[in-house]
Formats: C-alpha cells, sequence, structure tokens
C-alpha cells in the first residue's frame, strides 16, 4: 500500500485535485441553483411552486450517473462540446442542487412562519423579509446538512471516472490495471478519500450538536 | 442491564472471530489447481469481452455474450474436460480482465488478450490464437490519416487497461490519451466528440465500425497485437491442457469453423488467423 | 422520431426490463439486508456498549465516507483474492450495496433513537419497564415515525446507487441501456429518455409511498 503511494504520488495528487476542483465547483453552483429553487418550492406564486417541485423531483428521483453521462455524450453531440471533467461537475451540480434545495426549503421551513408574518405587517416586502429576517436564521440550521452534501460531493465525483476525468478514482483506475494490486490500490485510494471526508463530517455533526443546544436565533 | 451488555458484547466478539476464522480459512482462488478443481466442479469460468463485436458481444436477444472469443473458450474447455462441461462466460473489460483473472474470480481469459512481456510477468499466455494489430477510427473526412497524425492538442480516446493504451503513448507521445471504461462507452465519447480518434486492435475497431458507416479505419495497423489466452502463474499444468486443446481444435477443422463463422464474411480478417 | 420507434422495439423494451428486474432484484435484496444489518449496527451504537459501539461507530463512520463506487470495485475485486470467495457480479454488488448502506442506515437509526427525548425512557424505567421493553414499546415507535422520510430516501438512493455497478458490468437497466446504444447510436437518446422514466418511477414511487406510509404512523 505505501509502494503504491509513493510509486503514483504524482499521479494520485493530480486526482486529488480534480476531484477537490470538481467538488468545490459543483457545490458553488449547487448552493446558487439549490437556494433558487428552494425558494421557488415556497413561494407564494403557484407557477413558481410547480418549477420548483417538478425540478427537485426529477434530479433527486434519477441516478447522477444517468444524469452525468448524458452530459458527457448526449450534449456534445447536439448542443456543445464539453470535456469529461465539465459534464462531470455539471452533472454533479445539477444532482445535488435538488438535495440542496430540500435541505434549504426545509431549513427556511424550520424557521418560525411567525417572524414572517411579523416582519410583512412591519412593512417589510416579502423578499426583504425573507433576505433579511428568514435567511439569516436558517443559515445555521442548514450548515451541517450542506456541510454534509460537500462529503457527499467528494464521494459522488467518483463518478467522473466514467468520464474520463481524471479524478482519483479514474486515476486509481488506470494504477490498478498498470499494476494490478487491486486491494492494495483501492486501499491506498480510500485513505486518501478518508482525509478529504471524514474530518469534514466530524466537524458538521461537531456543529450539529453544538448548534442545537443554542437557541436559533443567537 | 450490565449483563445484557455483556452478552451483547460477547455475541458480537464471537462474530468478529468467526469472520476472521472465515478469512484465515479461505484459500487462494487462483492458486487452487484449475484442472482438479474443474474436474471435480464440471464448471469453468471465462472472462470474455462483453462489448466487443465479433469477439464477445451481448445479444440483445438472447442476454447471452456471443463471439469469437466465446467459441474458442467452450471449444478448448470441451476439449479438456469433455462435452458435459459447463461454460461460464463471465463479462470482463480491458481494465477489469487481468485482476478478475489474478484474484481468481474466472479460471481462464479469451478476452482480446495482446501477449506482451510486461503482462507474461504476471499470467502465463497459451499460444497465439489470434493476430490482431493496433489500428485508429476516426469520422469520415478527419484530418487524421494514420498515427503520425496525432500532435499535439490531438485527443485519443482508448479503453482502460489495453494495450493500445500504452502502445500510442510511445507512438504519439504529444496526443493526450482519455481512457474510458469499455468499448461501448469508448465508441459513444467518439461519437460525441470528446476526442480526435479512437484506438484499438483492428479486430474491435471493425466490429465498431460495422455499426456506423460515419467512421473508418484509417492509416492500416501500426504494431502486431498477438491475441492469447491467459491463464494465473502457477497453472502449468492446465496451461499445458490449453495449448494442447488448441493444437487439436486447429488440427480437427473446429478452429477453422469458428474462424468461418465470424470472420468469413469481413475482408481484411485472413491476416489475423493462425495457420 | 423514427428513431424512437425503433429504439422502443419490443426487443429492446425486453431487453431493458431484464435490465431493470436486476435493478430491482438486487435493490430488494439490498434493502432487506442493509436495513436489518443497518438497525442492529445503528443500536449497538445508541446503547453505548463499552469499546464495542465505539469500534462499531468508527467502522460506520470509515464506510459513511467512502465512494460507493470503490467500495464496488473493492467487493469485487478485494474479496475472491483476501477471503477465497469467487462473488459473481450480483453477489458482489448486494455486497457492496449492503455494507455501504447499512453504514447508511445505521447512522440515521442512530440519532432517530437518540432524538427521542431521554426524559421518557427513565419515566419508562421507574414504571417497572425493563430496558428493552422501554426501548420496544415506548421510544422505538417514536422513533421508527422520525425515521421513516430519510431511510426511505436512503432506498431511494440505495436504488439510484445500483447504476454504479455497471462498472463491473452487473447486467442491470443502466448497463442493458449502454449495450443497447453501443450496438446502434441512434438510440441514444431514447435509452436516456428511457433509463431517467425508468429510475424516476421506481423511485417516486419509492418516496410516495413512504409519505403515505409516514402519515400513517402519525
Amino acid at each position: 500500500m505505501i509502494t503504491i503511494l509513493t510509486d503514483h504520488w504524482a499521479d494520485l495528487v493530480a486526482g486529488l485535485r480534480i476531484t477537490l476542483s470538481a467538488s468545490l465547483l459543483a457545490l458553488l453552483g449547487s448552493l446558487i441553483i439549490g437556494v433558487i429553487f428552494a425558494l421557488f418550492v415556497i413561494s407564494p406564486l403557484k407557477p413558481l411552486r410547480v418549477i420548483g417541485n417538478i425540478y427537485v423531483e426529477i434530479f433527486r428521483n434519477i441516478p447522477l450517473l444517468v444524469v452525468a453521462l448524458f452530459f458527457y455524450i448526449v450534449i456534445p453531440q447536439f448542443v456543445v462540446q464539453i470535456d469529461g471533467f465539465t459534464a462531470g461537475t455539471i452533472g454533479l451540480t445539477i444532482y445535488t442542487s435538488a438535495f440542496i434545495a430540500e435541505t434549504v426549503r426545509a431549513g427556511i421551513e424550520s424557521v418560525d412562519i411567525g417572524q414572517m408574518e411579523a416582519a410583512r405587517s412591519n412593512g417589510m416586502t416579502y423578499l426583504q423579509a425573507m433576505g433579511y429576517i428568514v435567511l439569516p436564521q436558517a443559515i445555521k440550521i442548514v450548515i451541517p446538512p450542506l456541510g454534509n452534501q460537500f462529503v457527499n460531493l467528494v464521494k459522488n465525483s467518483s463518478v467522473l471516472a466514467f468520464l474520463a476525468g481524471f479524478d482519483l478514482m479514474y486515476q486509481a483506475n488506470l494504477i490498478v490495471s498498470s499494476t494490478l494490486k487491486t486491494t492494495d490500490t483501492y486501499l491506498a485510494v480510500g485513505l486518501l478519500y478518508l482525509l478529504m471526508t471524514m474530518p469534514l463530517s466530524y466537524l458538521m455533526r461537531y456543529l450539529e450538536k453544538r448548534w442545537a443546544k443554542q437557541p436559533a436565533n443567537d | 442491564m450490565q449483563r445484557k451488555k455483556k452478552k451483547l458484547i460477547a455475541l458480537w466478539l464471537t462474530l468478529a472471530s468467526l469472520l476472521l476464522v472465515l478469512a484465515g480459512c479461505g484459500d487462494d482462488l487462483a492458486s487452487q489447481d484449475v484442472l482438479t478443481r474443474v474436474k471435480a466442479s464440471n464448471e469453468i469460468s471465462w472472462g470474455v469481452k462483453s462489448d466487443t463485436r465479433l469477439f464477445g458481444l451481448m445479444s440483445i436477444k438472447t442476454g447471452k455474450v456471443e463471439g469469437f472469443d466465446v467459441d474458442i473458450a467452450t471449444a478448448v474447455s470441451k476439449e479438456i474436460f469433455g462435452d458435459q462441461v459447463q461454460v461460464n462466460i463471465v463479462p470482463v473489460t480491458s481494465n477489469t480482465r487481468m485482476s478478475l483473472l489474478k484474484n481468481g474470480n474466472v479460471d481462464a481469459l479469451a478476452s482480446t488478450l495482446t501477449i506482451t512481456p510486461e503482462r507474461k510477468k504476471e499470467v502465463l499466455f497459451s499460444e497465439v490464437y489470434f493476430n490482431a494489430g493496433q489500428a485508429l477510427m476516426v469520422k469520415k473526412g478527419s484530418q487524421i490519416k494514420s498515427v503520425k497524425d496525432l500532435t499535439k492538442g490531438t485527443k485519443v480516446i482508448g479503453l482502460q487497461g489495453s494495450n493500445s493504451v500504452e502502445n500510442v503513448k510511445k507512438a504519439a507521445p504529444e496526443a493526450k490519451i482519455l481512457q474510458l471504461p469499455d468499448a461501448a462507452q469508448a465508441f459513444a465519447a467518439l461519437k460525441s466528440g470528446q476526442g480526435d480518434a479512437m484506438t484499438s486492435d483492428n479486430a474491435i475497431l471493425y466490429g465498431l465500425a460495422a455499426d456506423d458507416s460515419d467512421y473508418e479505419i484509417v492509416g492500416g495497423t501500426f504494431t502486431k497485437e498477438p491475441y492469447g489466452l491467459g491463464i494465473n502463474l502457477g497453472q502449468e499444468k492446465f496451461h499445458q491442457a490449453v495449448d494442447q486443446a488448441l493444437q487439436t481444435i486447429e488440427a480437427d477443422g473446429t478452429y477453422a469453423k469458428i474462424v468461418k463463422k465470424w470472420f468469413g464474411k469481413i475482408d481484411g480478417f485472413d491476416g489475423g488467423v493462425v495457420k | 422520431m423514427q428513431n424512437f420507434i425503433d429504439a422502443y422495439s419490443w426487443l429492446n423494451m425486453h431487453f431493458l426490463f431484464e435490465g431493470l428486474w436486476v435493478t430491482i432484484y438486487v435493490s430488494v435484496i439490498s434493502v432487506v439486508l442493509s436495513f436489518i444489518i443497518g438497525a442492529i449496527l445503528g443500536f449497538v451504537r445508541y446503547v453505548k456498549v463499552k469499546y464495542l459501539s465505539m469500534i462499531v461507530g468508527f467502522v460506520i463512520d470509515l464506510i459513511r465516507n467512502l465512494p460507493l463506487l470503490l467500495i464496488i470495485f473493492f467487493m469485487y475485486f478485494g474479496l475472491p483474492g483476501t477471503l477465497g470467495i469467487r462473488l459473481n457480479t450480483v453477489t458482489a454488488a448486494i455486497v457492496a450495496l449492503t455494507v455501504f448502506e447499512s453504514a447508511m442506515l445505521a447512522e440515521i437509526i442512530r440519532s432517530g433513537i437518540a432524538s427521542v427525548d431521554h426524559g421518557q425512557m427513565e419515566a419508562a424505567r421507574s414504571n417497572g419497564m425493563t430496558y428493552l421493553q422501554a426501548m420496544w414499546y415506548i421510544i422505538l415507535p417514536q422513533a421508527l415515525r422520525r425515521m421513516v422520510p430519510p431511510i426511505v430516501s436512503q432506498f431511494v438512493s440505495l436504488v439510484k446507487d445500483s447504476s454504479l455497478a455497471t462498472i463491473i458490468l452487473l447486467p442491470e437497466l443502466m448497463y442493458h441501456a449502454q449495450i443497447i446504444y453501443g450496438q446502434n447510436s441512434n438510440y441514444m437518446i431514447p435509452m436516456f429518455v428511457a433509463l431517467a422514466v425508468l429510475y424516476f418511477a421506481i423511485c417516486f414511487l419509492l418516496s410516495r409511498l413512504s409519505r403515505a406510509l409516514a402519515k400513517r404512523l402519525k
């Protein structure tokens, strides 16, 4: 296992870099899209609610691999040429945004409904009340689940291995096919994944526990 | 409650040690003598491609893998173990086949496996049963006419774990190589323009190009890829039996029949056949 | 349009449904196994048996933080070498999915039990119930109600995740679709549409079922 790490260090680091950048880009993208669709889902306007719900339901119920492969082999033939990394990252973004929309929606709904009404009766518009009163409180509730979504993203980014995306899992497969040391390679690569995901998921569990003990408005 | 907890601990410790014992008992599958085991179980597993027309392709009609490699594997098995032996065809990809053999998931490989010096350190090869050569496939009208045109900035699609990827690294060091999990995915990626050309053995590419007249094989072959059946190191007796069986089916006309069945209607394949 | 009609020929659909059957078969077995194992592990983790719960918890965290793809590879290639067991793709996929999803479920079940007020356990104990009685009659029914939605969305994930097993050539829905469009590229879009519809149908049905179940429990 040590020899796998030392002999292929450059490839593994390159893979790690791709895995992390795909995950970070997808987190950013899916946060933006996710919040927009969460607002759609809870919006007072029915057409927006319908669009929001359809989006969330569709992408929560289709495998990531189907979405990512669609962007890798179908989109380039008819729309625009994108490579494996881009296609994979877009797939991850869209897939994760549906989950983030759900998380954010639940977070917003957990903020007392009375607060929205109070803000509205104090003359704020719906958007102002949302932006200044409800969302800031919701953020604290949703940070731990969002952190967990990032952990999921790092794990799910392994789908890039299907798309010649040069991520960590792709490199692992190439190492396996050249060295034939399956157990050692997957153990070593597993360790690298754990280095990324374990600290973060422990941090999120800690935050969850800590913030759960405090009142939401602190 | 304390006693219950202790009981629970005991239960789990027993389970854990049971697992450990099981693990210890496990006999390394790859090192068991294949001849003895197959004679006892009357069942042999071959790793064969499932996405390669002519050699091993999963039929949509039957769900079974069909092709030259399947028929060779079956003929060799029947020659060694008799007609009633059950031949299991396990689908493999270029990337998975060597690991599956070495880890004992399959007893032998008939999977368009090129005999190379590096692989000879890992597996035993039968004598050559087919002569392929590496080639390039491009969309008709492409600027790329041969491996020399794979200059800087071009992208070549290959199969993970295939010898052709190693070859093209040497023949066209400037080109970027995208390795996909299997031939079907690789061809789909070529069609989506993910690469400018796809490289693999001519035998594999001809099968793919037969599906789609927009694609052609250019520049002839630029390497020799002799295929051998793959057997685990240490299985000398089985290895001998396989070589002997290959000679027998070549002598009694079975080999020629299988060749005619798969390549009879395809031009340019005479070179591949072992005389 | 003609492509769609040709692509959905009886032969292709038959082949596709054979794949769907393997998806369902593998998913159902993995769901049952991982629910049982996950419940046991989650409970062991909750009751805090010295050392044992710690070890179980750590192993669960390790597995939860690894990509499923890696676990699939490991089970398919690693197990025969280390344990001397020959796994076919179906068994390997079931083992990998069960290992991964039991860890996910264990965490859901642990936090579900933990979310029920601790005072209730004490009240029940002081009323003469044994620990197990209190757990079975008082705590678990309440915990179960809270656990149903996350457990079912984990089952939905399992169905979607089973598509990753195409990498070891498990003859499931995704793989069969790939075989079809691999042999005729005109069928690519129709196959992606079919994949989306079929996966969506199973997963959506499953999540609706859970909603109905959750309502009845209340």
